[in-house]
């Protein structure tokens, strides 16, 4: 496989504010990867040094083999992007954009701009003025899905989509995969990355703290076990991996590190499981874990929130209060 | 694996030539679409101007003689060449040339310095640029494309000039057109530049426009010094170059090398700058700000938004007054005779008495630049509410009426302000008759906010067409410096707020036309903010 995106220690500062600090991606050949990240996270920053118009302070970047800033032009034949803001002139109508864009990029595929003129349901004679917000990024959509492009960079692209539409951008995503297409997918719509994506990378204060397939992840994590057992096996809140274990009868709660749940879950058996249920971990707790800043001093959000039953470094049990609702969520199986 | 493997072979250029950056043709086009009322709008009303002078310059001084009369006048009265720059010939288009060449370049000069910033600045400010740039564009096609759109403007402007003075001669007539869209390309490039420095269009436009006043205030200085503009200050001057070429005088062709080499400078410049920095940041960058805030009010936000545009115009007439006050002491020192050049002044707005006339024209001058800040300033609140920036205000507890008046305040304070400003450095330049001068500054603001209250009901009552109000005060500003040349009907001149006015100091003070004017300005705001009141708010 090809890498379409490669960054590796990505540095960029605005004056004395870093924005990146030693960003890592990789992108390969005709894959939908996910961006993931809270707010100033630094994901827009490596979108725009992506697309050449940011230059990194120091690190280094390919697209589709290419230095983004160097041969920015050549690149962008081959790139279609969609900001999660995208503004209009007032004076032109949608259709005059989506042609500009497309002669801006490496040509339009006119049947395929009809046909998604009509699947996300835009009237281009508008004047740019006159758009909502929701109507403004189908503008933006169009254009890309209708470029002969290699890789669509998508930067919040759905924002102010409603549901329907939203599906529509999907289905479109679905096809640009079939079609080879590389996909960046900045998001934070986390069931249309659960979906879409093949693999993500999550970032946090410019710099990548996770990535891989979604399923890599979850390994990751721990998954939240709720059992009723014919006797509580002693020594159960010893096993390695086991966190936050809370007894009542005959009924366990915990959680797990995801690694370690076949060796727990032969020490149930050993105790005769009556029932059981287990929560792998949602992206949510993925992202909720990231996004979080579990720094030593405790973080912006820092409250009853930060000791979440997902710490991996499993500091400070002595407050954990389990019962968090991180791991408690509702998916069953 | 090798970088170059996954290339496939690239797809063919949309539309760009090797000369020029790729997508330039495609942005040059769109720069047109969008111009396509604006640009022939400025091109034919600078041409009209221009091609309207030799026929009413001929019937005002018909003779020889009397031509040769203005000339020998010219020479001997300084502040009179400080207003239109030294005449050297006695041909009628020598004459037009003297009269318009200033006032044409400058109006190209603003002409192109918009053109610019709208299609580079201002395209990265708003965001806009960031998708075009995403596509096949080369990093300085934005600025390839801005600067070819002005550069067509200027030609065709120089073709339509050269075109219709062609009778006067066609050298001179070529002379004149290449001057005048020369003067717009320097300043063009200008632009260019500062739309490099600046993060804000708006800061651009005014450090651009900045140096054009600059521009035109050291060519009076410079040809009040010297009768045949060899003043060292007119070389500075772009705008005196237009005099060094010296159309239907004897051209001095090599002065074109002058606009040539302070374009290919300037675009240089802009050009090295463009392609080594980030989209939408400028070379200085930002500081943090403070991390709580007083602003508690409308008010008080207004006053945020534009104390720092109303330091820019406060320093800017503050000077301008210094050096027109430094000038007046010359037109005391006037020989020859008094009663033509009395007559001269008279035709360019001014009233009885050399001295005073020239202080009344002046002042007039600085006064009706002063309405292109009220305009300015109260076409704020259209911007705010165009770009979505007043919808979360006015969805505070926050009436239309309250959030308009804070920015009508600064428009109208401001414009008093300036105004006392202008008289301020006016008197120090001077150095006499301060009183006179202060009054004859501050006769001058009922004039300036009857503009501004025409902005404020075309705003309120026709949004979309509230920029009307900047062809209204240009066009007063046109009818205040060429009208009483072109000889028009006094219904015409009178149509302008600014000729009801008393001619201080030489006239004695009128209180009704002032009062009457702030009348006048008081009902256009009341129906303005009434319709404001009213209407949809547009999103």
């Amino acid at each position: 496989m090809t890498k379409a995106i490669s960054v590796s220690g990505l540095h960029k500062r605005f004056g004395r504010t870093p924005a990146l600090d030693g960003l890592d991606l990789e992108v390969e050949s005709g894959e939908v990867h996910g961006f993931l990240g809270p707010n100033g996270a630094g994901k827009s920053t490596t979108i725009r040094v992506l697309l050449g118009l940011l230059r990194g302070d120091s690190g280094a970047a390919q697209v589709l083999g290419r230095d983004p800033w160097r041969d920015a032009v050549e690149v962008h034949r081959r790139i279609a992007y969609v900001p999660g803001d995208v503004t209009l002139w007032r004076g032109l109508t949608g259709g005059e954009v989506i042609d500009l864009y497309g002669r801006l990029r490496g040509g339009l595929d006119a049947g395929r701009r009809a046909e998604l003129v009509e699947r996300f349901d835009l009237d281009p004679t508008r004047k740019g003025r006159t758009y909502s917000k929701g109507n403004r990024q189908k503008v933006a959509l169009v254009a890309a899905f209708a470029s002969d492009v290699d890789l669509l960079i998508l930067d919040e692209p759905t924002s102010g989509l409603d549901p329907l539409m939203e599906a529509v951008f999907r289905r479109c995503v679905a096809e640009e995969r079939e079609r080879g297409r590389t996909v960046l997918l900045s998001s934070h719509v986390l069931g249309e990355v659960e979906e879409l994506c093949d693999r993500v990378s999550i970032v946090r204060k410019g710099r990548t703290v996770e990535r891989g397939s979604l399923a890599e992840l979850r390994h990751l994590t721990r998954t939240g076990v709720s059992a009723e057992l014919a006797t509580v096996p002693e020594g159960l809140a010893a096993l390695p991996g086991v966190h936050g274990l809370d007894v009542r009868g005959d009924r366990v709660r915990f959680q797990v590190d995801t690694d370690k749940l076949g060796a727990v879950l032969r020490v149930l058996g050993e105790a005769g499981v009556r029932s059981l249920t287990s929560a792998p971990p949602t992206l949510e707790e993925l992202f909720l874990r990231h996004y979080r800043d579990d720094g030593p001093g405790g973080g912006p959000d820092g409250g009853g929130g930060t000791g979440g039953g997902l710490d991996r470094d499993g500091g400070g049990t002595g407050g954990r209060d389990d019962s968090d609702g991180l791991v408690d969520g509702p998916v069953a199986r | 694996m090798t970088a170059a493997a996954p290339l496939p072979a690239p797809l063919p250029r949309p539309g760009g030539t090797r000369l020029l950056p790729a997508g330039t043709g495609t942005l040059l086009r769109l720069a047109l679409r969008r111009d396509r009322v604006t640009i022939p709008v400025w091109v034919a009303a600078n041409a009209l101007m221009v091609l309207s002078m030799p026929g009413t310059l001929e019937s005002l001084y018909g003779t020889p003689a009397a031509r040769a009369a203005l000339v020998r006048q010219m020479e001997a009265a300084a502040s009179l060449r400080a207003m239109t720059g030294p005449l050297f010939g006695d041909s009628p288009g020598a004459l037009t040339a003297w009269r318009v060449g200033v006032y044409a370049a400058l109006l190209a000069a603003a002409m192109s310095l918009l053109v610019v910033v709208r299609h580079t600045r201002d395209e990265e400010e708003s965001g806009r640029q960031e998708l075009t740039a995403s596509g096949a564009v080369g990093r300085r096609a934005p600025l390839t494309a801005a600067l070819l759109t002005a550069a067509l403007a200027n030609g065709l402007l120089a073709l339509l000039v050269a075109a219709g003075l062609a009778g006067q001669g066609a050298a001179g007539a070529v002379a004149l057109g290449l001057g005048v869209a020369g003067v717009g390309m320097v300043f063009a490039t200008a632009a260019a530049v500062a739309a490099q420095l600046t993060e804000s269009a708006r800061l651009a436009r005014g450090l651009t426009a900045a140096v054009l006043g600059a521009a035109f205030v050291l060519r009076a200085a410079g040809d009040s010094a010297a009768a045949d503009g060899a003043s060292v200050w007119t070389w500075l001057s772009p705008l005196g170059w237009v005099e060094h070429l010296r159309p239907f005088a004897g051209e001095r062709w090599w002065v074109l090398a002058l606009f040539a080499a302070a374009v290919l400078a300037q675009g240089t410049a802009a050009y090295l700058l463009a392609g080594r920095r980030d989209l939408g940041m400028s070379f200085l960058p930002t500081r943090p700000g403070p991390a709580a805030g007083r602003l508690g009010t409308a008010g008080a936000l207004a006053w945020r938004l534009q104390r720092g545009a109303l330091l820019g115009w406060g320093v800017g007439f503050l000077l301008a007054g210094a050096v027109y006050g430094g000038l007046t002491e010359g037109a005391s020192g006037l020989v020859g005779d008094s009663e033509r050049a009395r007559e001269i002044v008279e035709r360019m707005g001014g009233g009885t008495g050399l001295t005073d006339a020239f202080v009344a024209t002046t002042t007039g001058m600085l006064g009706l630049v002063a309405a292109l800040f009220a305009v300015a300033s109260v076409l704020r609140l259209s911007g705010e509410e165009s770009s979505g920036r007043a919808e979360p205000v006015l969805a505070a507890s926050v009436g239309r009426v309250r959030w308009a008046a804070g920015h009508l305040a600064v428009a109208f304070g401001g414009a008093a302000l300036l105004m006392v400003l202008a008289g301020a450095g006016f008197a120090a330049g001077y150095g006499r008759d301060v009183p006179g001068v202060l009054a004859a500054c501050l006769v001058q603001v009922p004039a300036v906010w009857v503009i501004g209250g025409v902005a404020v009901l075309l705003y309120g009552a026709l949004p979309r067409g509230a920029s009307a109000a900047w062809a209204v005060a240009v066009a007063v500003l046109l009818l205040g410096w060429i009208g009483p040349a072109l000889d028009l009907p006094s219904a015409v001149l009178d149509a302008s707020p600014f000729a009801h006015l008393p001619k201080l100091p030489g006239e004695a003070m009128r209180w009704g036309p002032p009062a009457a004017l702030t009348g006048l300005a008081a009902l256009l705001t009341a129906a303005g903010l009434a319709a404001l009141r009213r209407r949809d708010l547009a999103s």
